[in-house]
Parts: C-alpha cells; sequence; structure tokens
C-alpha cells in the first residue's frame, strides 16, 4: 500500500481531525465504515483504556471528559472534553459499539501531569491561543483563515466535504495530511518541545498496535497536527530515547459530565471551540442545516414571545444563501446565519439576537456519566478534609459548635460554607444558643446518602472543594438576577473564604448595583454588604475592595434615595422607612471602614472629611436633612429621618421641634402627620422615652392630635394606635398621666422639673406635711422651721425624692 | 411629454452649479470604472453586481488601480447584509439614530444599484397617500376624464414600472394607514389603479430603501404586516472613542469656520471629555470597561456632542475667553443628557458621583458640572 494516509512506516490508517469538529466526525465515521479497522487508536491518555467500555453505557451521555488527577493532588489534573461531534468520541463509539478494541495512545496523564513548568489549564480558563500556539492548538483554522474563512468549520466543509472525492472517503485525510506537512514544515513544533515527546510516543504504541493486528487493520485517530510526525519514519531507539527519564506521579482516571458552555475551555486537547451548539447542530442535522437551524431559532424566539412567522425562516434562509453567495462561499455559514437572523428575525436588534447565541450557538447541554464510572477527585478531596478536620459523615443529626477563633474549627467552618455553596446540604448552620458573638457559628450536621450523589455533581465545577466551590459562585454570581441575592453570595464567598471568586463577585455586584434603578433594592444589599464586611474583619480576610463596593453602593442610595422616597404609598413607604433605617445602621458601620479615623465625624459638626469631599457619614446626614424637610417626601420616612438626625446629634432639638411643628401644623393633612408621628417614635426605638422627657415634643403631639377635626380623627386613630401600642406599658402610662396632667406647653422651661407623675409646680400645702418625716430621715433635728425656710429645703428634697423614684 | 424632456436637459446643465450634486453624479467616474471591470453577475438591471456595490460604499482599489473611495466607514457586514437584502427583492429598512448616516448610505446604494438616486419620498407627519401611490393632474382629468396622461405617477411607481431602487426617508414620521399602502407594493408587487382598472406590477429590478429613527420610533410605528416586509439593518454609532472625536472636531471646526468662531488645539482635550462622556452614558460603560453607568433616555448621538461643542465654543467667544473650557460645555451636556427631569438627573448625578469625581485631571469638569447641576 502506498496510500499517503497510512502512517508511512507503520502500516496504520491515519485520520488526522480538527478536535470538536463535527465535519472531521462525519469524515471520521465514514472512513472507519469503509475501512473496517481491527483496532481503534485514539490520542488520550492510555490510562483511560479501562474506563473506554463505559462509552457504550446507558448512562453515558455526552458531552462528557476524561479527567485524569494525580492521587494525592486532586486539584493538579486535566481534561479530555467529547462532545457528541467530537471525531475521538464518534471513533470510540464505533468502536465500542462493533467490539473493536479502543486504546488510548497519547502520553500517559502519569507524565504530563508531572510536568509543572505547565500549567494543565484545568484550573485556569482558556488563554487565547495566539500566534504560533494557534497553529498548533487549531491548525485547521489557521489553513482556513488563510483561505479567507473566519470559521474553520464551514471550510472544512467547502474544501474537504463538498468538493467532489468521487466517493473516497479517504481522500480527505491524505489531502489533509500533505496540509499538515506543510505546514509543519513552516512552523516547526509550534515552539512546544513536549509535543515531540508526545508523538515519539504515539509512534510507539502505533507500532505495536500493528505488530498486533497487522498492517493496513488499525486506525488512529489524532489530531491532524500529529499526523505528519506520525507518517515519520523514526527509529524505535530514538522515539525511546525521547522518552527516557520522564518525570511521573501516580494518576488516575474517570469520567466526569461536561458541558457545552465549558467545551469553550482549552484543556486537555487545548482546543475551545466557541460554538458548540452549532456544531452539535451541524452534526446531527440529517440535511439541510440552515433551514433547520432557521426553525430552531424561530422556535427559540417564539418561545420568548417574539413574533417569528415561516415567513420570517423562509426570507433568512434566502438572505443567508444570499450572503454566501456574495461573499464566495458554497454554502452559509454561522456568521451568515447570525447576519440574516439579526436583519429578519431580530429586527436589526442585537438583544434577541444574545439569546439566540447563549441558547442556540453555545447550548445548555449538560452531560451524563454513568454511576458506576469512578470516583471523582472532588469525592477524595472531601474525605481527606474530612479526616483531617476529625468529621465524621454520620447519617444521625448533630449539633457543632464553632469557635472560629480556634484553627481547626474555623476550617470546619470554611469547609461546611464551601460544601453549602456546592449544593452539598451536609451541615445547615442553626441559631447559636447562648452567644451571639460572630465568632461562633452552630450547624446541624447530617450526612444523607444521596449526598455523595451531589458531590459527584459538583464535580463538574472542579477537582477540589476549594476549587469547586470558587468556579461555582464565580458562576453563580454571573448567573443571579437580583442585587440581593449577589451580596448574599459576597457573604457566602468570605464565609467559605474563597477568595479567588470574590473579585468575580464584586464585578458583578458593581454591574448590578450599577444598573438597578430600584433604591429599595440598593438599601437591601447595602446591610448584607456592610455586615460582610465585619465578618472579614472577624476572619481576617483582605476586604478592601468589598469596602469600596459597599461606598459605591451607598452613594448610590443617597443619590437616589429623595426621589424614591416622593409619592409613595402607606406600605411602601413603611417598606421606604425599614430601608432608611438599615441604610443608616449600614452607613454607620461603613463610616469607620470608610473614614478611617472613626471618631472625628461622630461630632456636631456636619463639616467636611479629610480629603476636601465630605465622608460617608455626613453626606448620609445631608441626605437625611433633605429627607426630612421635602414635603413630597412620605411623612413616616420624613419623620423617621428627623429622628435619626436628632439620636445622632446633628439637629438641634429645637430645630427638630420647629419640623415637627411644621409637619404637624394645620395646613398638612392629619394622616399624614400621623404617619410622621409614627415615623419619628414609632418602631420600638425608644420613641416613647423621647416623648415622656421632651415635654415640647409631646406638646406639640397633644396640640395637633387636640386640632384634630372629628372625621379626620377617626382617620388618624388606626395610625396612632399602631404607634403607641408598641410601647411599653409603663411608657404607656407615664404618657397618659403626662397628658391628662393637661398641657405642658405654657412655655419651654417648665417651672417644675417635668418629671413624670408630677405637676409642674409644687402643692405647698401637701409638700410640707412630707417635711417633718424628711427630716427625720436627714437626720435634720434642728428646731427652727419657718415656713420660708421650708420652702427651700423642699427644692433638694424634691430633688432627692425623684432620684429616689428613678 | 416634452415638458419633462426639457425639465431633464436644464437639470443637466444646472448639475456642476448644484450646491450638492447627487451621488450619482459626484462619483460618476468611480461607477463607470467598477461598471468597466466588474465580471460578476448582475441582478436584472442592476448597473453592478452586488459585490461591486458592496466595493463602492466599503471602497477599496481596483485590478486596474482605480481608487474607490470609501463612503461609508463601519463594519463590513452592515453593507454586506444590506446589499445581499437588495439583490433578495426583500426591502431594506436601514435604522439608526440620527446622524448615523442612514440617508447617505441609502442614497449610494440607489445611486450604485440602480444609477439614479433620485427617487425619493420625504416622510413627514402629512406625507399623503398620493406622495407613495399617485395623484392626478386635475386639469386632464377634468378635460379628458381619467386617463394614464392625467395620472402623476409617485416616485415608488415609476421606479416600479423601470425597475429602480425606490427611496423613503423616514419611514416612521408617515402616518400609518399611508405607510401601509407600502405592504401591497412589497408583497403582491404591484400597484393597482381602480380608477383606470389597470395595475402597474413591478418588473424587476424594483427594491425600495427605507429609513427611519430606531430612538423615537413610537412617533408612527411600523404595523407588524409591513415590518415583515422588511429586513432591517441597524447603522452603529462610531466603534471607537478616537473616530468619534476625529469626527466631532473635523465637523465642529467646519461649522465654526462658518460663524466665525475660533478652535484652539486646548479645544481637543474639551472636545475629547464632551465624546467620552457621551460615550460613557451611552453604552452603559465607562471607557475602561470597568465600571457600569445608567443610560439616560436622551439620544447622545455624534450630532449632538457636535453641537454641544460649537455652543461651547460659542459661550467661550462671546462671553469667555475664547478658549473652550469646562464650564462652557458643561450646561451643554446636561441639557442634552437629562430629557427626563427626574429619572435622568438622577442618573447623571450618579455619574457625576461614581465615574468623573474619581477620574483625574477631570476636577474643573466636576466642579462645572456640579455648579450647573444644582
Amino acid at each position: 500500500m502506498t496510500r499517503t494516509g497510512e502512517g508511512a512506516e507503520a502500516g496504520a490508517l491515519l485520520l488526522g481531525v480538527r478536535h470538536h469538529g463535527p465535519g472531521s466526525a462525519r469524515a471520521v465515521r465514514a472512513a472507519l465504515d469503509a475501512v473496517l479497522p481491527d483496532a481503534v487508536l485514539v490520542e488520550g491518555p492510555p490510562e483511560a483504556d479501562p474506563l473506554v467500555g463505559l462509552a457504550a453505557d446507558e448512562g453515558m451521555r455526552p458531552p462528557v471528559a476524561l479527567l485524569a488527577h494525580v492521587v494525592d493532588e486532586p486539584g493538579r489534573s486535566a481534561f479530555w472534553p467529547l462532545a457528541e461531534f467530537s471525531p475521538e468520541w464518534v471513533a470510540i463509539r464505533w468502536a465500542v459499539g462493533r467490539g473493536v478494541p479502543v486504546r488510548f495512545i497519547d502520553l500517559p496523564a502519569a507524565h504530563s501531569l508531572a510536568r509543572t513548568d505547565e500549567p494543565t489549564g484545568s484550573e485556569e480558563s482558556g488563554e487565547t491561543p495566539a500566534g504560533e500556539e494557534a497553529v498548533r492548538v487549531d491548525p485547521l483554522a489557521v489553513l482556513a483563515e488563510t483561505a479567507g474563512y473566519d470559521d474553520p468549520e464551514r471550510w472544512w466543509e467547502d474544501v474537504v466535504e463538498h468538493r467532489a472525492t468521487g466517493g473516497d472517503v479517504l481522500a480527505p485525510f491524505e489531502a489533509l495530511g500533505d496540509a499538515m506537512e506543510a505546514l509543519r514544515e513552516t512552523y516547526g513544533d509550534g515552539g512546544h518541545d513536549r509535543d515531540l515527546v508526545r508523538e515519539a510516543y504515539m509512534r510507539l504504541q502505533t507500532r505495536a498496535a500493528v505488530r498486533e493486528f497487522g498492517a493496513g487493520r488499525v486506525a488512529v485517530v489524532c489530531g491532524a497536527w500529529h499526523v505528519p510526525a506520525l507518517r515519520r519514519r523514526a527509529t524505535v531507539a530514538a522515539d525511546r530515547a525521547l522518552l527516557k527519564g520522564l518525570p511521573k506521579v501516580k494518576a488516575e482516571m474517570t469520567w466526569v459530565p461536561w458541558t457545552h458552555r465549558r467545551l469553550s475551555r482549552a484543556s486537555g486537547y487545548g482546543a475551545g471551540i466557541a460554538s458548540p451548539g452549532w456544531y452539535g447542530h451541524l452534526f446531527s442535522a440529517p440535511d439541510r442545516p440552515v433551514e433547520r437551524w432557521m426553525t430552531k431559532v424561530a422556535g427559540l424566539l417564539r418561545d420568548e414571545d417574539r413574533l417569528v412567522s415561516s415567513a420570517h425562516v423562509i426570507e433568512a434562509v434566502r438572505l443567508a444563501d444570499t450572503l454566501a453567495a456574495m461573499r464566495g462561499r458554497p454554502l452559509a455559514g454561522l456568521t451568515e446565519t447570525t447576519d440574516a437572523v439579526r436583519a429578519v428575525m431580530c429586527e436589526g436588534s442585537d438583544v434577541p439576537l444574545a439569546l439566540v447565541h447563549d441558547k442556540l450557538v453555545v447550548g445548555d447541554v449538560l452531560g451524563e456519566v454513568p454511576e458506576s464510572a469512578p470516583a471523582v477527585p472532588l469525592q477524595r478531596d472531601l474525605t481527606r478534609s474530612q479526616r483531617r478536620l476529625r468529621l465524621k459523615p454520620e447519617a444521625l443529626d448533630r449539633e457543632l459548635e464553632l469557635d472560629l477563633r480556634k484553627e481547626t474549627d474555623a476550617a470546619r467552618s470554611t469547609l461546611l460554607h464551601r460544601l453549602r455553596l456546592l449544593g452539598v446540604g451536609w451541615g445547615e448552620p442553626a441559631r447559636s444558643r447562648g452567644s451571639t458573638g460572630t465568632f461562633r457559628e452552630t450547624w446541624r450536621l447530617r450526612w444523607e446518602p444521596e449526598l455523595s450523589v451531589r458531590v459527584a455533581e459538583a464535580g463538574v465545577w472542579g477537582t477540589t472543594v476549594l476549587g469547586a466551590a470558587t468556579s461555582k459562585a464565580s458562576a453563580d454570581a454571573v448567573g443571579t438576577v437580583a442585587l440581593a441575592d449577589v451580596t448574599g453570595l459576597a457573604e457566602r464567598c468570605l464565609l467559605a473564604e474563597l477568595p479567588d471568586a470574590l473579585p468575580v463577585v464584586m464585578r458583578v455586584l458593581g454591574d448590578r448595583a450599577a444598573l438597578d434603578a430600584d433604591v429599595g433594592h440598593l438599601a437591601q444589599a447595602l446591610p448584607a454588604l456592610v455586615r460582610s464586611l465585619r465578618y472579614g474583619d472577624v476572619r481576617g480576610t483582605d476586604t478592601a475592595a468589598l469596602g469600596e463596593v459597599a461606598l459605591g453602593l451607598a452613594e448610590r442610595v443617597f443619590v437616589g434615595l429623595p426621589g424614591a422616597c416622593a409619592g409613595l404609598g402607606t406600605d411602601a413607604a413603611l417598606e421606604m422607612r425599614g430601608h432608611v433605617d438599615a441604610v443608616h445602621q449600614a452607613v454607620g458601620l461603613l463610616g469607620e471602614f470608610g473614614a478611617g479615623g472613626a471618631g472625628s465625624s461622630g461630632g456636631a459638626v456636619p463639616g467636611a472629611g479629610p480629603g476636601g469631599v465630605p465622608d460617608v457619614r455626613s453626606r448620609w446626614w445631608s441626605v437625611l436633612r433633605l429627607l426630612a424637610q421635602r414635603d413630597a417626601v412620605a411623612g413616616v420616612v420624613r419623620g423617621r429621618s428627623v429622628r435619626l438626625l436628632l439620636d445622632s446629634g446633628e439637629l438641634a432639638d429645637e430645630e427638630a421641634a420647629r419640623l415637627m411643628g411644621l409637619a404637624l401644623s394645620r395646613g398638612s393633612e392629619p394622616a399624614e402627620g400621623a404617619a410622621w408621628i409614627e415615623g419619628f417614635v414609632g418602631g420600638g426605638s425608644g420613641g416613647g422615652m423621647l416623648l415622656v422627657h421632651d415635654q415640647r415634643l409631646l406638646g406639640l403631639v397633644d396640640a395637633w392630635l387636640s386640632g384634630v377635626s372629628d372625621d379626620a380623627f377617626v382617620d388618624v386613630l388606626p395610625l396612632l394606635r399602631r404607634t403607641f401600642s408598641a410601647y411599653e406599658q409603663g411608657v404607656r402610662r407615664t404618657l397618659g398621666e403626662l397628658v391628662r396632667r393637661g398641657p405642658a406647653t405654657a412655655g419651654p422651661p417648665v417651672t417644675g422639673l417635668g418629671i413624670p407623675g408630677f405637676a409642674g409646680d409644687l402643692d405647698a400645702e401637701r409638700a410640707d406635711a412630707v417635711v417633718p418625716t424628711v427630716r427625720l430621715l436627714l437626720g435634720l433635728t434642728g428646731a427652727s422651721a419657718g415656713p420660708v425656710e421650708a420652702g427651700t429645703h423642699l427644692a433638694g428634697a424634691d430633688a432627692d425624692l425623684a432620684g429616689a423614684a428613678m | 411629454m416634452s415638458v419633462s424632456v426639457d425639465s431633464t436637459t436644464s437639470a443637466t446643465a444646472n448639475r456642476a452649479e448644484a450646491l450638492r450634486p447627487h451621488a450619482e453624479h459626484a462619483f460618476a467616474a468611480e461607477l463607470a470604472a467598477l461598471a468597466a471591470q466588474d465580471d460578476r453577475p448582475r441582478p436584472q438591471r442592476w448597473k453592478l453586481s452586488p459585490w461591486a456595490v458592496a466595493t463602492y460604499l466599503l471602497g477599496g482599489t481596483l485590478p486596474d488601480g482605480t481608487v474607490i473611495t470609501p463612503k461609508y466607514v463601519g463594519p463590513r457586514r452592515i453593507v454586506e447584509v444590506a446589499v445581499t437584502t437588495l439583490a433578495t427583492d426583500r426591502a431594506l429598512l436601514l435604522l439608526g439614530v440620527p446622524g448615523t448616516a442612514k440617508t447617505w448610505v441609502s442614497e449610494h446604494l440607489a445611486a450604485a444599484v440602480s444609477g439614479d438616486s433620485t427617487l425619493l419620498v420625504q416622510g413627514t407627519a402629512g406625507t399623503p397617500e398620493e406622495a407613495i401611490r399617485y395623484g392626478w393632474n386635475y386639469a386632464q382629468l377634468l378635460a379628458h376624464g381619467p386617463s394614464r396622461d392625467a395620472l402623476v405617477p409617485s416616485p415608488v411607481m415609476r421606479a416600479m414600472s423601470d425597475g429602480m431602487t425606490a427611496r423613503v426617508e423616514e419611514l416612521t414620521r408617515i402616518p400609518a394607514d399611508v405607510q401601509d399602502t407600502l405592504i401591497t407594493i412589497l408583497s403582491e408587487k404591484t400597484l393597482p389603479i381602480p380608477e383606470l382598472g389597470e395595475e402597474v406590477q413591478a418588473v424587476r429590478g424594483f427594491n425600495l430603501i427605507a429609513t427611519a429613527n430606531d430612538r423615537d420610533r413610537g412617533v408612527n410605528d411600523l404595523s407588524s404586516a409591513l415590518r415583515r416586509r422588511f429586513n432591517t439593518v441597524v447603522l452603529p454609532l462610531p466603534a471607537s472613542a478616537d473616530a468619534e472625536v476625529d469626527i466631532v472636531s473635523r465637523r465642529v471646526d467646519q461649522l465654526g469656520r462658518s460663524l466665525d468662531l475660533p478652535t484652539g488645539p486646548e479645544g481637543i482635550d474639551e472636545i475629547r471629555r464632551v465624546v467620552t462622556v457621551f460615550r460613557e452614558l451611552r453604552d452603559g460603560v465607562t471607557a475602561d470597561g470597568r465600571t457600569k453607568v445608567k443610560s439616560p433616555s436622551g439620544t447622545l448621538s455624534t450630532a449632538e456632542a457636535i453641537s454641544v461643542v460649537t455652543n461651547g465654543l460659542a459661550l467661550a467667544a462671546h462671553f469667555g475667553d475664547g478658549v473652550l473650557r469646562p464650564g462652557d460645555v458643561a450646561a451643554g451636556i446636561l441639557g442634552a443628557v437629562v430629557r427626563d427631569p427626574a429619572a435622568d438627573r438622577v442618573i447623571w448625578q450618579e455619574y457625576l458621583e461614581a465615574v468623573v469625581r474619581e477620574r483625574d485631571g477631570w476636577k474643573d469638569f466636576y466642579r462645572a458640572c456640579r455648579e450647573v447641576s444644582v
């Protein structure tokens, strides 16, 4: 045989492919069907040989990946992803279905994982290959680009599949092999000496297989790039020499489920693809791929309630075909179909197009792996951590108290939080009994058998608990819609100590905050974020980024709040009051963080911070002041703002009284007035005591209430009842007494001392009756006790009594 | 008939003196060179092949060395889709905010495809049905009764019978019932004349290019029946800040000269700033791609940036020291950004506080904006 498609020396049929190329896959199937080899060799780690039978298992559904990892170090791993349309997968299924032996011939993972100088890529998210690297990774793409194509699959279709080859299924591989030879003459080994070693190993394996099954009876499916190397004549001795002394580690393999989205990550085969959904479609569509694709797109858009008729589909296909003709291509590819979909079905807009890209061009396909596949490394990593932390998985409920100041306990808490992020609900946080300090945590542990399944599922995310939780958190962050969910996630990232996930979460948080127009959402998100800041302090994590985001968030709340508080209904206003309270509390904590020097801003001077830029607290004061003074703002929020300012010492008592007088004056609606009062003194925040002690305020309330007309009184009664019924009984009674005693509003400095339960002026007659007893108590036995003198003494006695009454 | 011949002659005579010659006249040489060397298949009655039309718009060098100047600077994809749409006999709808060269592209497309860009219907709120179908010469009508001679064909009707490209400008400003006249024309490719019991059938080569502003599309939104007859191409705003700064400063320079306003080299910083602010608010993300911001309701097109800068120049020249300063453009920017007094103002303040305040070298600008914002 003189076929160029066969290894000149080894007598094997070389099928050079494009990894994840549906065109290659179809060609490989045709070639295998025509040649019917006795053995199929596939580029991949030989450790996977015993696992290959699982490919025929019912429960195996691509996309899946072969995962190799170092036994004691699950973090060092490599993936060989296989989609339904991968030529390797097609070859494996072809062989396993017919009982033909399959062997993997690439360098064993034991060696490739032992190399530490090169990232294996499992933890890195696909680095973009450039220049020479690109040639090695996807040589077909380079050939296609040279020919002026942007999609290598279309180039393959145009050049290989649509060319009349006279039915010779091997012709494409011959041509491709020749092209690769030319490429490698130019580019050499693509700058990767590692390839030489791998190719030497492949040659040796091929040679051995040919010896076993006979010349021409062996088919090799490998990346097209390697074809020239396998064709090359090299002595066994030379190949052996290349392989000598390679470092080695103990490696294990298993199948893991994969997703279309992750196919775009370069690992193992080193070839990521941008449009797995489109490739899958090309592979599975029996004919008329463009027509079928457009129908799919139309279906998707209809599900999203867009008007897309069959006429649209027809026109889109026509446009795509004509575009292809104009660009000089025999068949419409992804670019043409995308352009056509945009112009015809999406009315020129990129928004629905993004949906098409996400759901169809990439796709949401999730692979499955049979249960009989070996345990995933994540499980091993978990087992090791459990052993290290002396946390046994038990089926019984168990409470676990953790003191986060202790190292082991902190590590346990971190592990449990990470598992929760991964959906492995082994421990549920419970309410601490005793202490409520931030350094204590209580967990309820219970290991259910199905948690093992969850761990296996979580294996998609990574090989260690840390790595998996990090990628899961990052993916969750990108997928979350509500702002509060993202802040919650940030909190959980801190609890689970995932420093690498935090930047992603923070970026998403910043974006969501910037685009969220609802101040309520922002205000809800802020407390959790500030709380996270404090957790971070307890656990010693770096929270600078978090603090910046929190400050930004606060800034947005400040800008948006005055507008958001206007024109609210009763319920919305109450909710907004809650937001104002939450923000107030958060700003208090944030001030400590933001200013650095906390003490300076507590003073009564509403001044500027050090850099000329007012610090976050004083900005908040000015927002509150604005809220307090604006009539359009809901009464309950206005009242609340005044109260917060008053409590913080930012508002003088007189000013507060003035504002209250304004709010309660005759010109304003009684219902608004009642709401103002609720905001000011309601909600169990010690408002009752305030009224008790500041009679002026109480007088204002009293005067207002007396002046309310009969009709309006019925309206405001429920509101007032809600406000005052929340007070403690003692406060209520005192207030009642004060009010019954009549108006104390005669003049601001009341002559009496304004003690609850006592009149403004002394009843001299009754007071005198006490004097002898008091004298006795004080040991003042002096005889001369004129009435005048008694009067002066009385004041002092009165004060003493007051002290006793308190 | 003789009247129309006369008018054509006089039009030819006046061509050289026209303030703004038609595309097919201004670029006659390029069109001729393309036609001479175009060996690709042409759809019927097309003056050029689709490929050559695309080259005419995007520019290039022909095999004999003739240089074709680019008429449209932007993504190649857009022009290709537009030309292909015309070739599939679907009507083409060019969408875009004001100042994205919609009309310019449509004129050049018509000139390249049919060699005539004058079959034009200008859409306004008062555009009557006659402008799209046909009208009557009432003197003829009264004297001789309804006949073909009494009929005044619209540009669309002439394009149909001659197999040419018709243009409709500002389609969405035309009242909805008048718009719908186009449905029969575009789907049946025929225009019935019930008064005469006749019809005008479109011959091969007929097509229609419409332009519309997609910002205020609410004016007279297209019915879905009509929309279905169009392939839509959205013309984007300039892709890069540099390109936009270039466009703005060139245009400002031209305008300024006609208004006798001085521009110094200091002005370019302010222009860059205006363009940056506009782009960031338009795109919803800062130039460094790190912070997202909300987009206000206004268009913030390049054309508006030009007017803000021109305004600022006038301020500087007449009330300032002649140098364009932050204060001169701040009020203009505020006016362009804040269209909706409630929502946009919040967006603008957020932008000021979150982005502008932190930026190096923008202190003056921040202060100026704060002053006009309060």
